[in-house]
């Protein structure tokens, strides 16, 4: 038995100004359902809908599929921070494993506040004293990795350069021009050494995935051969995408390599056999760190990988050619899902200009608020 | 002396310096910061409020130079972490506000700080 990756559907990465979150997954999930061959209205041919979403409130998946008449079967809001379409995608796939369904739908929704992200997850008085500084803390992060390791500044910009000149092929991003090094390296600095164009916009957007049972999978569909979520352990700090106080013990692994521990054992596979990733790129040194967590390469080698070119588009390993959260921007509940209708597209062969030669292997990985980390992988 | 961001952060002496208030744990050996009920690491409820420090020794720092939400102080502000003798790295606020001005493993000295109009939080200065 297998888990059928059966239709993708997205609204694109960016801000919308007249449409609501519910209009938004309105077009993510009719274009899941006509791409997965099942109709876009009732009666429904999925029994059960999980819904990603962070922000979007109180029973916000029931509001889209109400819209579409495509209701009366359990609808599921999951929230995990920037893991959450990753968590929803689980929780489905478990369930169709089970044998409860054999068709599942699952999609992500968000409508971000503009700014930094303010979030429930602090509490008051961190707000108070200027703790609740999302940028910083990914600052503090960066500067840890270009200490214990040869990541410098520039291989933070070299990530921008790469990820912002693949999202011009990319119709769904928010920003589809190319930009140069020392653009970024001039661009304001928000928390050094971040600057502002090394962090990913939060925004909007929506996308949907049509999970089905298949007895045997079929020559040429792609299957979901993992959909893994971990947390943090106890203890670690600045590892995790939200490091709250903790303690000075070194070598707790991150819930990253957790989850794509994880991930590879289920799918009975190992790093060196993936062909492309999507990865967690809210700012440049997260991707550098996803790199390490992942195990696509030696603890410490992430600049290295940078300089070889391997991650670019024609490089041993292609990191996030779809342009990344850095080009598509970050709708939380959705960026997951997003990942996975780009490397569904990619094992199709139908990516167009941004294609991956060859590509059979596909990770897609999020990491965020709890902390979270899911790792999911395709294969066909 | 003005009102603490938290109750129950930190505690002040005599002298007007003060001390982060943790907890202990001997189930588990382990301390933390800010002080809970139960310990983080090993659930147990024999949690003992300790004073930490005060001072430490810098392990990251950075300049916040937007107003993050909720907050009513000044920018640009320090921010990092410290590391405790007890084995616990802190998030805190730092009174250098230009971060080529600090460097890792320095001396930090635990200081009371404004944050707004008569609210006071913890901070570390170079020692």
């Amino acid at each position: 038995m297998s888990v059928e990756i059966a239709g993708v559907g997205i609204h694109p990465f960016g801000r919308f100004e007249d449409r609501t979150v519910t209009d938004l997954g309105i077009v993510a999930v009719r274009d899941a359902l006509v791409d997965a061959g099942l109709p876009a209205g009732p009666p429904a041919r999925f029994q059960a809908a999980f819904c990603g979403t962070a922000y979007a409130g109180v029973a916000a998946g029931h509001k889209v599929l109400g819209a579409l008449g495509l209701t009366g079967m359990p609808i599921i809001d999951v929230e995990a921070g920037c893991a959450s379409g990753g968590a929803a995608l689980m929780l489905a796939a478990g369930a169709i494993r089970a044998g409860q369904y054999d068709c599942v739908l699952v999609f992500g929704i968000e409508k971000m506040p503009k700014g930094i992200i303010r979030s429930s997850f602090f509490e008051s008085w961190r707000e108070e004293a200027g703790l609740a500084a999302t940028p910083a803390y990914f600052a503090l992060r960066a500067q840890r990795l270009m200490r214990e390791s040869n990541v410098t500044k520039q291989h933070l910009a070299d990530v921008v350069v790469k990820n912002r000149g693949q999202g011009i092929h990319n119709p769904n991003a928010m920003f589809r021009k190319e930009v140069a090094a020392d653009e970024v390296l001039g661009s304001r600095v928000v928390c050094e050494p971040l600057h502002l164009w090394m962090l990913c916009s939060p925004n909007e957007g929506a996308a949907a995935v049509v999970l089905r049972r298949a007895e045997a999978a079929a020559a040429g569909n792609v299957t979901l051969a993992a959909a893994a979520l971990r947390s943090h352990l106890p203890g670690s700090v600045l590892s995790e995408a939200t490091p709250l106080s903790g303690l000075t013990e070194e070598g707790i692994d991150p819930a990253t390599t957790l989850a794509a521990r994880a991930a590879y054992e289920e799918a009975g596979i190992g790093p060196s056999d993936v062909d492309v990733v999507e990865c967690q790129d809210t700012d440049a040194a997260r991707e550098l760190l996803s790199y390490e967590e992942l195990g696509l390469c030696p603890h410490g080698d992430a600049a290295k990988l940078v300089d070889e070119g391997a991650t670019r588009m024609g490089g041993r390993l292609p990191v996030n050619p779809s342009g990344g959260l850095l080009s598509k921007g970050e709708p939380l509940g959705a960026s997951a899902l997003g990942q996975v209708v780009e490397l569904a597209t990619q094992l199709r062969g139908a990516a167009g200009p941004r294609q991956v030669e060859a590509a059979r292997v596909a990770l897609g990985h999020t990491v965020g608020r709890g902390a979270n980390a899911s790792v999911v992988i395709l294969e066909r | 002396m003005a009102r603490p961001v938290r109750e129950g952060l930190f505690t002040e002496r005599s002298d007007g310096s003060i001390r982060l208030l943790g907890g202990y744990s001997p189930t588990s050996g382990k301390y933390h910061f800010p002080v809970q009920e139960v310990c983080p690491y090993s659930g147990a409820a024999d949690v003992e409020p300790v004073e930490l420090g005060p001072d430490g020794h810098l392990w990251a720092w950075t300049a916040v130079t937007a107003p993050p939400p909720g907050y009513q102080g000044e920018v640009p502000f320090g921010f990092g972490v410290v590391e405790l003798p007890e084995g616990l790295r802190v998030i805190t606020r730092l009174e250098v506000d230009a971060p080529s001005e600090l460097q890792y493993g320095m001396t930090m000295r635990l200081v009371a700080a404004p944050v707004g109009d008569d609210v006071v939080t913890y901070s570390f200065e170079p020692a």
